[in-house]
């Protein structure tokens, strides 16, 4: 399996709206936090190792 | 202070030595009689090598310091002769429970499994541990215990090391042929042969307490992340023998170490976390900072590390007196055979190979638990949040839970003293790994199955063997067959040995497979006996 780094989010505009609304009434600290789950979450989803180190380099993160 | 345990003190006696003012020459000598030096001093006994062992104090361990000890370790006390002793005293528990603030957020349980002589897990006072070794070694000539000896320098000669020894009476001089450093983290023998000792330093303290009380407590380890009673660190509880109970308080990076030992300090804290007016007494409290490093290499010449001398890890996982009586195990039958002058010198450099590569899986463990239970960046502490948030309803988020990883044996699974597999096998027991045990009959009576190996090399055979043994040069290894010798009347030997009729296995003196075969091959086991000892 590949990182998909093609637009594959069907009607992008409504989810970055969904994704903003959700964390809308949250402090900064709390959406900090949500944010660290939907990093735990999705990264559980995707499982893959060889993946999920490209989704660390991709978003500017130090690999190995 | 301690109202259970009744400190020994052990008498010092000058030597003959120091009193004549003769250099003695001791084929080893082995320097502490912690936990460590201990099973060294009852190994050497085992194998038949003199040996002296020094301490610089004149009782055991004060404090409980290393209470869990691992399957792997009472094996080899088992072999030792004193694991009985240990398992008939220690408490045995499975089940973990991990609280997040004010709940249980997931439980686990060790779930032993079955058909082995040594529990997975019990907990025992250092104390009772090292005094169960030490009355073990009275009845063994080989091995001389001498308390108020510190060694203060060392100097190493071609074939010998020449230490000076303090004691009440004077400085006096010894030799060794080889000399065993199990001095603990601060080793003065690592600074005497300036080992280099590196790593990292971790910068929370924290406060270890024991604790006398009668608590009707499940016996299990619970472990809190940020509780109300100890709001933004840790805890853990956990039960020893006598009514002891082993608390744990991190305390932050800015905690006052001398203020913080203070019972006026330290009894509050365990009232609030007992959360109750029951009675309990404060039998002992340490505040302790750690460090995951170890020594560059395990072995300087004629001084060979084990213990905390040679590795340090965070208390979490139970990896350090586990790990360090497991360096001993892979060390004195190399050094039996090199002294015996059965195996080469180079023998001896595969301890560092197979220890130092059992370290780094120790610090790599020990270091990734510390960095989840004391979290060194506000990220990475909403990560950690963010797990134990998720563990309480979601199964996937549990695994990531890391409140230790309890220790278990490294596998030398890369080792160069291995002859890799020609035939395929299923199961665990690949070339490297410590035997697994299992429930056996001889001679019509039920057994353990590591309770038949003997202290050399050994051919386990399932089925008939053409031969009674097996040499190559000056090393043996006696036939153990299954059905001739033992019977596998469970099944369970075949079953973790994957043993087919004809399948053969050489297993090391200290219990680790070096080779296997699906069938017996004389000329195949001599050549695999010829690597197990680098020659």
């Amino acid at each position: 399996m590949e990182l998909q780094t093609a637009a594959y989010i069907p009607d992008p505009d409504g989810f970055y709206e969904e994704l903003i609304d959700s964390q809308r009434n949250m402090s900064n600290e709390e959406a900090a936090l949500m944010n660290c789950k939907l990093v735990l979450i999705l990264a559980n989803h995707i499982g893959d190792r060889a993946v999920l180190r490209e989704v660390l380099r991709c978003a500017g993160g130090q690999t190995r | 202070m301690l109202k259970t345990y009744t400190y020994p003190r052990f008498n010092y006696a000058p030597s003959a030595e120091q009193r004549n003012g003769v250099v003695r020459r001791h084929p080893v000598v082995i320097v502490g009689a912690g936990p460590i030096g201990l099973t060294a001093g009852l190994d050497c006994a085992a194998r038949g090598i003199h040996a002296v062992v020094l301490d610089d104090n004149d009782t055991v361990s004060i404090g409980s310091r290393a209470v869990c000890h691992a399957k792997r370790p009472l094996e080899i006390w088992d072999r030792l002769g004193c694991g009985d002793r240990m398992v008939e005293k220690g408490v045995s528990w499975n089940v973990g429970k991990v609280f997040f603030r004010d709940r249980l957020s997931y439980q686990f349980d060790l779930l032993p499994e079955t058909g082995h002589k040594m529990p997975a897990m019990i907990n025992l006072q250092q104390y009772y541990l090292e005094e169960y070794m030490i009355d073990e070694l009275r009845g063994r000539n080989q091995v001389a215990l001498r308390w108020k000896h510190k060694v203060i320098s060392l100097r190493q000669e071609a074939d010998h090391v020449v230490l000076t020894v303090e004691t009440p009476d004077g400085v006096f001089v010894m030799e060794a042929d080889w000399v065993i450093a199990c001095d603990g983290a601060n080793s003065d023998v690592r600074k005497m042969v300036g080992g280099e000792f590196t790593g990292h330093f971790f910068q929370d303290r924290f406060l270890i307490a024991d604790v006398v009380m009668k608590a009707e407590y499940p016996t299990e380890r619970w472990f809190w992340f940020d509780p109300p009673f100890h709001p933004g660190q840790s805890a853990l509880l956990h039960r020893q023998a006598d009514d002891v109970w082993r608390i744990d308080f991190q305390l932050g990076r800015d905690a006052d170490v001398t203020e913080e030992k203070k019972p006026e300090r330290i009894i509050p804290r365990v009232r609030a976390m007992l959360g109750d007016n029951r009675e309990f007494e404060l039998e002992w409290a340490s505040v302790y900072q750690f460090a995951c490093r170890r020594i560059d290499k395990f072995s300087y010449d004629r001084v060979l590390f084990a213990g905390d001398a040679a590795h340090q890890v965070s208390p979490f996982g139970a990896r350090g007196a586990n790990t360090g009586v497991q360096d001993i195990d892979n060390l004195i039958w190399k050094l039996k055979l090199v002294m015996d002058g059965a195996a080469p010198l180079a023998l001896l450099d595969t301890y560092d190979e197979e220890r130092a590569f059992a370290a780094d899986d120790n610090l790599m463990n020990s270091t990734r638990s510390t960095d989840f239970i004391s979290p060194k960046s506000t990220a990475s502490r909403r990560y950690r949040d963010a797990v134990m948030e998720l563990a309480e309803d979601n199964a996937f988020a549990r695994p990531l839970v890391n409140s230790g990883r309890l220790s278990r044996p490294t596998p030398y699974v890369r080792s160069s003293l291995n002859t890799p597999d020609e035939d395929s096998f299923s199961g665990r027991m690949s070339p490297g790994t410590n035997c697994d045990d299992a429930p056996i009959a001889r001679d019509g009576a039920e057994g353990w199955f590591l309770n038949t190996l003997g202290q050399g090399f050994t051919v386990l055979t399932f089925g008939a063997a053409p031969a009674r043994k097996v040499a190559s040069g000056r090393i043996g290894a006696a036939v153990l067959s299954v059905g001739e010798d033992l019977t596998d009347h469970r099944s369970v030997l075949a079953e973790r040995y994957d043993g087919q009729p004809g399948t053969t296995y050489l297993i090391r003196p200290d219990q680790h497979v070096a080779a296997r075969w699906r069938s017996f091959n004389a000329a195949k086991i001599e050549r695999a006996l010829a690597r197990a000892v680098n020659a």
